[in-house]
Parts: structure tokens; sequence; C-alpha cells
């Protein structure tokens, strides 16, 4: 047992999600209200309880339609919360930081009860058309001159992220020989999961050869590669341990985070593009705790883009680093009754892109034992990752304390 | 000069670290950043060297010749009616992981592969010289 893994004194006891849906037509404050509120009743907390308020990423300049969700600000007033703590950013360890932040708040004493959530209305922020590229209007018209790490890559029509993960994957293919038929595992075992899931978005059934034939996005990524943008709102309650036996649910438990940034913090020039940042939030995780790869049930890894589930499971030592192609093929490994479930709710790429924190609120059912058709057999330890290129953190929960 | 590959850039704004990358294809070389004291190259480029933390740095005129790093062909129309057209990460012959992020142009998609050899051409575009790179012989 380590000495210090001061991330140990945060539990999760409760969590809440707001309606999931395409174009919801409703307002992101509105969402967020449906998912605060059921975190803290879920958490058997009333509001004056609430002392601490984090979110990802809070106000940005030039965000993306949908991207941000309300600020900590608004919902502290919509709330009249009395807090301890409040903090929003969009630089750190993925969507993860809100939940790190939180963990820190607690372990330093600032707060007892975190009150954490992540809303993204970018389907309804697509408005008529599809998914815009950064630095181009909604009509594809050149907005703007460029500035900062995007820069390199917006005058060259490197408009979207999915280019650079595209060759994050060509990468992959061309150094360890994985194939588009290995990497449509990920989407076609989530789809298959997605329909055990009544919350999904994605739930009609997908074979490879749907997959295969969907229209190429940016080669080797095809429609199906990528995430599907919704409306939705997700809250967690961060909680110092000594609440657990106090809470109206079995408590889940922080064992250990993953935050360490390695190597360069670039998108095209991290030293191995066929891996990224993640495997030094992978290691960093691994060495806060003497649980191990094996012992994961539940692996909740960021898919906005199928090969990021990938590169993940590599980093994490879920399979050996560039094996990951053979390892996944046939799904058989990465689904109920295999080495691991690799996102039982259908992950972004079904379920729906929550933006990192479906990953977390479903880890949580889980270890409860709540997910009902699509439990994980005696599920009792969860990783799950966030983010992707140099903004990834990890995070391992576990029923009970490990 | 043929037409480009998209039907509009959008493009960077000039600082005071990244003017002379930009504007190099003036002269027609490209040119990356290097410490005077190690000789590392460092792009992008930041007003002291990743290696020997010198301040000490200054572009220096490359060869513009490397190797498909990886490369994607993209097919998404974020710009409506955009043929498909290659992004590359190329790597430059001085020093391993320098990598330009670029297009490939005179070639058809399909004909790209990691470790191509190519060679840098500019075009125009105001006053920014974006460097592409063509395949080479050898």
């Amino acid at each position: 047992m380590r000495t210090a893994v001061p991330e140990r004194q945060s539990i999760i006891s409760g969590v809440g999600q707001s309606a999931v849906g395409r174009k919801l037509g409703r307002s992101e404050l509105d969402l967020t209200m449906d998912a605060c509120l059921s975190a803290i009743s879920d958490a058997g907390l009333a509001r004056d309880d609430i002392d601490g308020l984090v979110t990802f990423p809070g106000r940005v300049n030039v965000p993306p339609p949908g991207f941000t969700g309300p600020g900590t600000d608004e919902i502290q007033d919509a709330l009249r919360l009395e807090l301890g703590f409040r903090l929003s950013s969009f630089d750190g360890p993925g969507q993860l930081q809100a939940v790190v932040n939180a963990c820190l708040a607690i372990a330093g004493g600032l707060a007892r009860h975190v009150l954490v959530y992540r809303t993204v209305t970018e389907s309804s922020g697509q408005g008529a058309g599809g998914r815009s590229g950064s630095g181009l209007d909604p009509s594809g018209k050149p907005g703007a001159r460029v500035k900062g790490p995007m820069s390199w890559q917006i005058p060259m029509g490197g408009f979207s992220t999915a280019n650079i993960m595209a060759m994050m994957a060509q990468r992959h293919f061309s150094v360890h020989g994985t194939t588009k038929q290995q990497l449509g595992w990920i989407p076609v075992t989530e789809r298959r999961h997605a329909s055990m899931n009544p919350g999904a978005v994605l739930r009609a059934p997908m074979t490879m050869q749907d997959y295969l034939a969907s229209r190429m996005i940016s080669t080797p990524l095809s429609l199906y590669d990528c995430d599907i943008p919704v409306d939705v709102s997700t809250a967690l309650v961060v909680s110092h341990r000594d609440y657990a036996p106090d809470g109206p649910h079995q408590a889940i438990h922080v064992n250990a985070l993953g935050t360490a940034a390695r190597n360069r913090p670039s998108w095209d020039q991290y030293p191995d593009l066929a891996s990224m940042a993640a495997v030094g939030a992978a290691d960093h995780l691994w060495s806060r705790t003497d649980l191990r790869p094996r012992d994961v049930d539940v692996a909740n890894l960021y898919d906005g883009f199928s090969i990021l589930a990938l590169i993940w499971m590599e980093s994490l030592g879920l399979c050996p680093t560039g094996e990951a192609g053979p390892f996944i093929e046939g799904g058989r490994r990465i689904t109920h009754g295999g080495d691991f479930v690799l996102n039982p709710h259908g992950g972004q790429l079904s379920a729906g892109r929550a933006h990192g924190f479906g990953f977390l609120h479903e880890a949580v059912v889980q270890l409860r034992h709540e997910a009902g058709g699509r439990q994980v057999a005696d599920a009792e330890v969860a990783v799950i990752s966030n983010g992707a290129g140099p903004m990834t953190g990890c995070m391992l929960l576990t029923r009970g304390e490990a | 000069m043929s037409a480009d590959l998209l039907p509009s850039r959008v493009l960077p704004e000039l600082t005071a670290e990244n003017k002379f990358f930009w504007t190099s294809g003036a002269d027609g070389v490209l040119r990356v950043l290097r410490c005077s004291d190690c000789g590392y190259y460092n792009h992008p480029p930041y007003p002291c060297c990743a290696r020997c933390l010198s301040r000490r740095v200054a572009p220096a005129v490359m060869t513009g010749r490397g190797a498909v790093y990886s490369f994607t062909v993209n097919y998404q129309q974020w710009m409506p009616s955009t043929p498909p057209y290659v992004l590359a990460l190329v790597e430059l012959d001085e020093q391993e992981g320098v990598r330009i992020f670029t297009n490939l142009v005179g070639c058809e998609p399909a004909e790209v592969a990691i470790g191509d050899r190519v060679e840098v051409v500019f075009r125009l575009y105001d006053d920014v010289w974006l460097p592409l790179f063509r395949k080479s012989a050898s």
C-alpha cells in the first residue's frame, strides 16, 4: 500500500444524467439542472450539502457551438450554492480534469461534496448542417486568420481533429499492421452493447459490412469511426470517503488517477503517432495502485474516434502495445465473457458524445450493479479514460475499497 | 499554376515566432528554427532551444526534402465542393521528429504511402507562402 494516494479520500456518491438525444430542443441550462438535481438526490444529499462545483471546460474563447455548457457561476447562482471550492478549466488531463479537481479539493479539505457536471448541446449546435471544421464558418467559408496550435494544420485544410486521428490510425496501420476491418470491431462491438442500453442514441444493429460500407471521412476513418454529437448533461457528486456508509447507494471509490503529461503536448509532433500522451497518463495511473490491468472488469475508454479506444487499450496495458488489432478481432475479448467489457453502454460511438462523462456515469452504474440487461458480471474494477492527443487522463474506480 | 486543392485557404496569423516560417518560401527555400549553440532543429518555433535551452535560435535553411511520416486523404466536405485531398506529416531529413503538417500535391491520393520521399514546393496566398510537398524521384 502506498502512503500517499490522496485521491483515495474520494468516492462517487451520486450520478445523474439528463435526457440524451439529437437536437432535443432544450437549453443547456435546462439539461444541466436535470443532471445536477438528480445527481444530488441520487447521492442522498440536499442542495445545502454541496460545497464544491466543478465543470469542464467552462467558458472558453470562441467555443465550437454547443461545446461548453453553462459556466459554474450560472449553476452556482441557479442553485444558490454556498461553495468552498469552484473551478472550471479547459487545460489539463482531458475532460477528466473536472473530476481530478474535485478529488484534489476533497483531499485538500476545501470541500466535502463536489458537484461535477459536463453539458454538451453539440447536436443542436450543428444547426441544419453537419459537423463544421475549425477555422471555417458553419457554411464552410474561411473565417479569420488562425493562431495557436491549430494554425499549423488549418491552412493545409486540416480542419478537424478527425484528420489528425486519421493520421494516427494510418501510422498504427503501417507500423503495427492493424487493418480497417480489425478497427471496425470497436464500433461494431460497441453498437451491440448499445442495443442493450435503452438510453443509447444509436441502437440499430450494425454489421461489419455496414461499417466497411460507411462513407469515408478521412482515410482510414469512416463515418462509424466517429462519435455522434448529442445534447446531454451528465453530473456526479464526488464526496469525502467518510460519507460512504451514509449514502443511499454502494459508494464507488476512487482508487487512482493518471494525470501525467509527458512528451510533447502536440497533436502532430508527439514522438510516436501510433500512440499518444495516454501512455504517460496510463503509466502514472498504474504507479499509484496495486491493481493491475488484468483486474479490470469494465474498460470505459474514450472513443471520440474508434482509433482512440484502441490506443487507450494499448496504453493502459489491457493488451500489448501494437497488438490491439488482433486482440479486438472478432470482438470476443472486449465484450461480456471476455477479458473485459469495452464501453458496455455503447461508448460515444453509439450511446452519444457525452464528451467523457458518459464513461464516468456508466462506470458508476456498472460498479453499483445497477446496469440491468447490460450489467457486466461481478464488476469490481472499472478504468475510465478521457481525452485524446495531448489532453489525456484516466482513473480507476472500485466497488468498495480495493 | 495549377488549380489549388482547396476552394480557398484559411491562413495563419503571422507572429514574431512564426513569420519567418510562413514567409520563407519567398526565395524558394524552407527554413526551420535551429539552435546556434547545439544545432538542434525546433519546430514549431519557440524562442528557446528545446534541447539545450539556449536563447540563440535562428531560422536555418533546409534541403526541403523528407519522407511521409503519416498521411490521410480527406473526403469530408468541410468546404463544399472539395475533391479528396492529401494531408501529410512530412518528416524532414535533417532531424528525426521534425514534422511539417502539409499537403501532398501533384499526385493521386491513392499513390501515397508512408515512407514516400518528398520535396517542398511553395504556393503563395496573400503574404503567406504555404510549404507544400510533392513526391520526389528517390
